[in-house]
């Protein structure tokens, strides 16, 4: 549970400020040149590079359960990644994931 | 009809479709927030200070699980630096707008206005700049003020939700399947799996500090892969 009310509201404006610099970066600088290749390229990978790391802790030891790893959250994580790459489809990824999460443990009695 | 009114309602049109997928996001922000402890005011602030889907969700976890306040900025600040890739490539079209309208576009600016700006100006390349920005304020429209709207609502019936619903594992699975259509090309598999092998590998670093090490290597992985099969390609 989130508690420091001072520190929600710090993360809250600095990353409402960075991220509002982020976005007008270039579209603030008039005239400005284009960015160098590499950092295009860096740049493309951000989501995939920081989404995964976030995410895999929380699949294989979720908080919830006391780190310990719970075979309804693996199975929707592999059901989600799977009907992800099948549809290329977000919500049906989602759904799936929903779906492996609340059945598995019916499944498993 | 004028040029810029058919721009306008072009922008509006075609960002439509988009509502299907803010709706259900911004829900599921307001409900993920309530439950992890955040007021009604603090999770209104995150979606209008913020406006940012994938860093509200990571910021928000992170507070939940006691990071401190600058590995919790570093991350979310890393998962929105595509913002800049974005807008760079809207500036040669957007960028003779007056200072405080690119302002209000930057905030505007996410991953559905930015597509829909991008298609419409590759599709229609001999628009004026004013077409062009009365068409992103067409597209903004269906979006932006619908994240507020959601997160609202998701807020109201966040605390209604019993605990068997497992709600802890919403963001991961969203997360999980925001990724799985992303991975296209063997760079994005590759740094998606440097990402995952490093960010466990490095769990037992306090505070989170694995996962930027992690994103950073990732990133490095992607960008030099792509390279290289460029490279490959022009041989």
């Amino acid at each position: 549970m989130i508690e420091d009310t001072a520190q929600v509201w710090i993360v809250m404006i600095v990353l409402g400020l960075g991220t509002f610099l982020l976005r007008f970066s270039f579209l603030g600088m008039i005239g400005s040149r284009p960015m160098p290749l590499w950092a295009l390229r860096l740049l493309r990978y951000t989501p995939v590079a920081v989404l995964p790391g976030l995410v895999a802790p929380m699949v294989l030891w979720p908080t919830a359960t006391g780190g310990e790893t719970d075979p309804a959250r693996l199975a929707a994580a592999c059901a989600a990644v799977a009907m992800g790459l099948l549809s290329r489809n977000v919500f049906a990824a989602i759904f799936a994931g929903a779906a492996a999460l609340y059945l598995t443990p019916w499944l498993l009695g | 009809m004028s040029p810029r009114r058919s721009a306008f309602l072009r922008g509006l049109f075609s960002a439509l479709p988009f509502m299907l997928v803010i709706a259900p996001f911004g829900l599921l922000f307001g409900v993920v927030g309530t439950e992890a402890g955040l007021n009604i005011v603090e999770v209104m602030g995150f979606s209008i200070i913020v406006i940012a889907g994938a860093a509200q969700f990571a910021a928000v976890q992170m507070l939940a699980d006691n990071a401190p306040t600058v590995i919790i900025l570093a991350t979310s600040l890393a998962v929105n630096l595509r913002m800049a890739m974005y807008s760079a490539s809207l500036t040669p079209h957007l960028g003779q707008a007056p200072v405080g309208l690119r302002a209000l576009m930057a905030y505007c600016l996410v991953d559905q206005t930015y597509a829909a700006a991008m298609i419409d100006y590759e599709k229609n390349p001999h628009q004026s700049p004013g077409e062009k920005i009365a068409f992103f304020f067409g597209a903004v429209l269906p979006v932006c003020p619908l994240w507020y709207v959601a997160t609202y609502v998701g807020a109201q019936v966040g605390t209604a939700i019993p605990p068997e619903f497992a709600l802890d594992f919403a963001v991961p699975i969203t997360f999980l399947a925001m990724i799985a259509p992303m991975l296209r090309t063997v760079a994005h598999v590759a740094a998606a799996g440097v990402s995952i092998a490093l960010s466990l590998a490095l769990a037992f670093v306090p505070y989170n500090g694995g996962l930027l090490v992690a994103a950073a290597a990732a990133m490095a992985t992607g960008a030099w892969i792509e390279a290289w099969t460029d490279r490959r390609r022009a041989t």
